[in-house]
């Protein structure tokens, strides 16, 4: 049976042409899931069922009937729900709270009945196995029983059709696991499951069938068991693609990057404990481990964004413990940070401005009285975009109008482009489509070529894997363990990662 | 595409037609003829040589206190204290010019220049420093200054430095060599009455520096880095806290730079309560002007045009006084932060 049938969609934004009559049957009581590369359009088209934005022509069929979803709220009427890439709960107030937001429903009087409300929202969490205790507030949960809650939200609204999207990109593999039960659990139930995603083996793993989409266009759809990663990798891209990179070995050569027994408290708890490590010429140090476990502070205090309470940082022998972030990246240290968004870019800002930002004031780009050599930035940020195939190749550009793997790319060019000696990259490929990932890890072996030290910070055990010589695994501030490239297993790395040590 | 690009242009000059419809409401309700109105206003503040004369007359502080909240808002900061900084700027030339009596021209002019952007820049440069170290709102730290500001100029210019033998509330006057020349002294046959000054030349350099330092300097663009993100400019390694700093001492100092015209080139001495709200009408002709130095001169125009027109609303109609133009300012002001409504009527999409 078919719940949802969309006909002919399109949707055009300015000049692009976000959906471009687009047909697609989504099975009742099925596992969907939707591919595509970032700006593929499949969040456009999802959106569109949800009744966020309207087709500019097409037709959506529910249960065979035709029906005209003009918001949200009418999709919800007709039992289509949609639990976003960034939740939106409100952390101070509980889970029943945040779930009856907007449906609070009171009879008695104007007076809230929590009570009610929380017993059914502890049926529906046994149910479904969510384990959430309607009484909690949503800031004491982790990311992945936040995205419960709004699983939950969605239930709560008596919804038959979710739409997920990009749901396990903040989740640990631990959560992934779990989640997948959850969906499993979902569909056993009845409900219809729509994930939007580019992660091929979890569409592989969890999904009865799969539609791929590319340039606003759908390009093909096939029952998931008639699936490889190739198949879709290639359906995704349009050309062949290397899902492995070609590590050649690289002999490593001085120490760049020593770290002695730093340590970082605040608010009276130790958030870095002693960790201790090296880098050589010609190496990539993965650092894995669950986020939140003291990675983040750790860039920031080799990047000068925070002061470390004890314990040395040597870069070439030299002191450069609790410098200023400028001081350090004159030491040609550079750092990609993990959340380009918050601190990557400056969205009004042109694609050439943001391709200086942080060596603006080098004599490279401006004279001594101050003055902007315009042409100079013009001709270095033409080179750099040209370099690392940012599109559209237009240097004045504001960079919010990007997408996010050329914005990542752009982040990348800048960092990559002042003859770094050391690397720090945070996630170097978050929220990334399959072709920029190809790019930026080709990207990170080419330095490591040219025996520049790095240290890569990633979520993605699979990334630090295929880049790093060895890996350090972080749990609660402390190093718990260290595998070579060579006894590097998902499944060992994970264990440290939850702090079991072998 | 075309609205998109002219958007910045549009949607204020549909602010202000829609907030002179707003007026020729109220001003049948009140049973006057609005276009009567109207033309009077204009016809005394655009269509002669005096009225011109008085507009840009009146917009010449506007200019400066516009820059002023302006440059605050490109640095992220909200400067409401440009009403106590050129108080403060415009006290301090004044004793400074009277103190120096007896010097040239050549070298008190310039001394007087620095006063006046240096003490209504220490003004904004104090929340701004308060800021920095300890996260202190700007917005509540410039309006305690004002406060501040307000209280010490008056019990500077009714106690201390009050001018003998006057009842009037003001100090001695500046020597003639502090005063800088009028339209008149250029072209003779502009009437000698006529305050315009050199003031307005200065208000327009000022808009040129303001144009050339925020877009075309490395200063500048870390001002507005900070402006725009404050976490990005520092994972980029830009001192966030001194561009602050900096941001609010030079928008305090483009605020104390009213002196050059109100006590240099117009009263020649510190009147009492002078000012009748330019700092805080600076705030309206940024928003107005989207804080860009063009912009801000065209609303300071249109704000020194309105102030021009509205003297002659008493003298010509029994039921309209002066206040109808703060009515325009506050309805003008309302339609610009509200713009929302005309992007959508106009087809923009956000």
């Amino acid at each position: 049976m078919i719940a949802v049938r969309l006909k002919s969609i399109s949707k055009r934004f300015g000049t692009v042409l976000a959906n471009d009559s687009i047909d697609i049957d989504i099975q009742a009581n099925k596992i969907h899931a939707l591919v595509g590369e970032n700006g593929a359009g499949k969040s456009t088209i999802m959106e569109i069922l949800y009744g966020f934005y309207q087709a500019d022509s097409g037709e959506i069929e529910l249960n065979g009937k035709n029906v005209k979803i003009t918001d949200p709220h009418v999709a919800i009427a007709n039992g289509i729900g949609m639990v976003h890439q960034h939740f939106m709960l409100i952390p101070p107030m509980t889970v029943t709270e945040n779930i009856i937001l907007g449906v609070e429903n009171p009879k008695k009087g104007g007076v809230l009945q929590l009570a009610k409300a929380e017993k059914k929202i502890q049926e529906l969490s046994d149910e479904y196995g969510l384990q959430i205790d309607p009484k909690t507030k949503v800031e004491t949960l982790s990311v992945g029983l936040e995205q419960r809650v709004e699983i939950l939200k969605a239930l709560y609204r008596k919804v038959d059709i979710l739409i997920l999207d990009e749901p396990t990109a903040v989740l640990t593999p631990l959560e992934v696991k779990e989640f997948f039960q959850i969906l499993k659990k979902l569909k056993e139930q009845g409900k219809t499951i729509i994930i939007i995603t580019h992660k091929l083996d979890e569409v592989l793993e969890i999904s009865d069938e799969v539609t791929v989409m590319r340039n606003g266009k759908k390009i093909g759809h096939m029952p998931t068991n008639e699936a490889t990663a190739e198949i879709l990798a290639n359906m995704m891209v349009g050309r062949e693609v290397l899902l492995r990179v070609n590590k050649d070995k690289v002999d490593p050569g001085e120490t760049v990057l020593k770290v002695n027994n730093l340590c970082i408290n605040q608010d009276k708890k130790s958030i870095i404990k002693d960790v201790s490590f090296e880098i050589k010429e010609g190496e990539v140090l993965g650092v894995a481990g669950v986020e939140g476990n003291g990675q983040t502070e750790l860039i920031e205090a080799l990047t000068g964004l925070r002061k470390a309470d004890s314990g040395t940082v040597l870069y070439k022998n030299k002191d450069i413990t609790n410098m200023s972030a400028r001081k350090i990246k004159e030491e040609k240290i550079s750092h990609v940070p993990a959340n380009r968004k918050a601190h990557g870019f400056l969205p009004s800002y042109s694609n050439a401005d943001n391709q200086i930002l942080g060596f603006h004031y080098l004599p490279q780009f401006c004279n001594k009285t101050g003055f902007f050599d315009f042409d100079a930035i013009e001709s270095y940020s033409l080179k750099l975009v040209k370099e690392f195939d940012i599109r559209p190749p237009i240097t004045n550009l504001p960079t919010s109008s990007l997408s996010g793997g050329n914005q990542q790319k752009l982040v990348v060019s800048r960092e990559f482009s002042q003859n770094p000696k050391l690397l720090i990259i945070a996630q170097p490929t978050r929220g990334v489509d399959i072709g920029a990932i190809e790019f930026i890890h080709q990207q990170i072996l080419d330095l490591r070529k040219k025996k520049i030290a790095i240290l890569l910070v990633s979520a993605e055990l699979e990334e630090i894997r295929s880049l790093s010589d060895r890996t350090i695994v972080m749990f609660e501030g402390e190093i718990a363990g260290e595998v070579n490239s060579d006894d590097f297993e998902i499944k060992k790395v994970g264990m440290m990662m939850t702090g079991k040590k072998l | 595409m075309f609205i998109k690009k002219y958007e910045v242009i549009l949607l204020p000059l549909i602010s202000v037609f829609a907030a002179l419809l707003v007026g020729a409401v109220l001003i049948i309700i009140v049973g006057e003829n609005p276009l009567a109105v109207y033309w009077v206003f204009f016809k005394n503040s655009l269509f002669s040589l005096n009225g011109i004369g008085y507009t840009l007359f009146y917009a010449t502080p506007l200019i400066f206190t516009g820059l002023s909240v302006a440059f605050g808002f490109r640095c992220g900061l909200f400067n409401i204290g440009a009403e106590g900084q050129l108080y403060i700027g415009a006290m301090a030339t004044t004793l400074v010019a009277i103190w120096l009596d007896g010097s040239s021209a050549w070298i008190l002019i310039p001394i007087c220049f620095v006063v006046a952007f240096l003490f209504g820049g220490i003004w904004g440069g104090i929340p701004g420093l308060l800021k920095a170290k300890f996260g202190g709102h700007e917005v509540i730290n410039t309006i305690m200054m004002n406060m501040i500001a307000f209280a010490l100029v008056n019990y500077l210019v009714v106690g201390p430095f009050h001018r003998k033998g006057t009842q009037i509330l003001e100090t001695d006057f500046i020597p003639e060599a502090a005063r800088i020349p009028r339209v008149h002294d250029l072209i003779p046959w502009v009437p000698k009455t006529l305050p315009l000054n050199l003031g307005f030349i200065v208000a327009l350099i000022m808009c040129v520096v303001v144009y050339l330092v925020l877009w075309k300097t490395k200063w500048g663009y870390e001002i507005r880095a900070v402006g725009i993100s404050n976490s990005v400019s520092e994972f980029a390694g830009i001192n966030v806290k001194r561009n602050m700093v900096m941001a609010m001492f030079i928008a305090g100092g483009f605020s104390g730079l009213v002196a050059v015209h109100e006590v240099l080139g117009y009263r020649y001495t510190f009147h009492d309560s002078f000012s009748q709200g330019v700092g805080f009408i600076g705030i309206a002709v940024a928003l107005l002007g989207r804080n860009h130095p063009v912009g801000i001169v065209l609303a300071a125009l249109l704000f020194g045009a309105l102030n021009r027109g509205s003297l002659f609303l008493d003298l010509n109609f029994d039921d309209l006084s002066k206040d109808l133009v703060m009515v325009l300012q506050g309805v003008i002001i309302l339609f610009v932060a509200t713009d929302k409504l005309f992007k959508k009527m106009i087809g923009i999409k956000n």
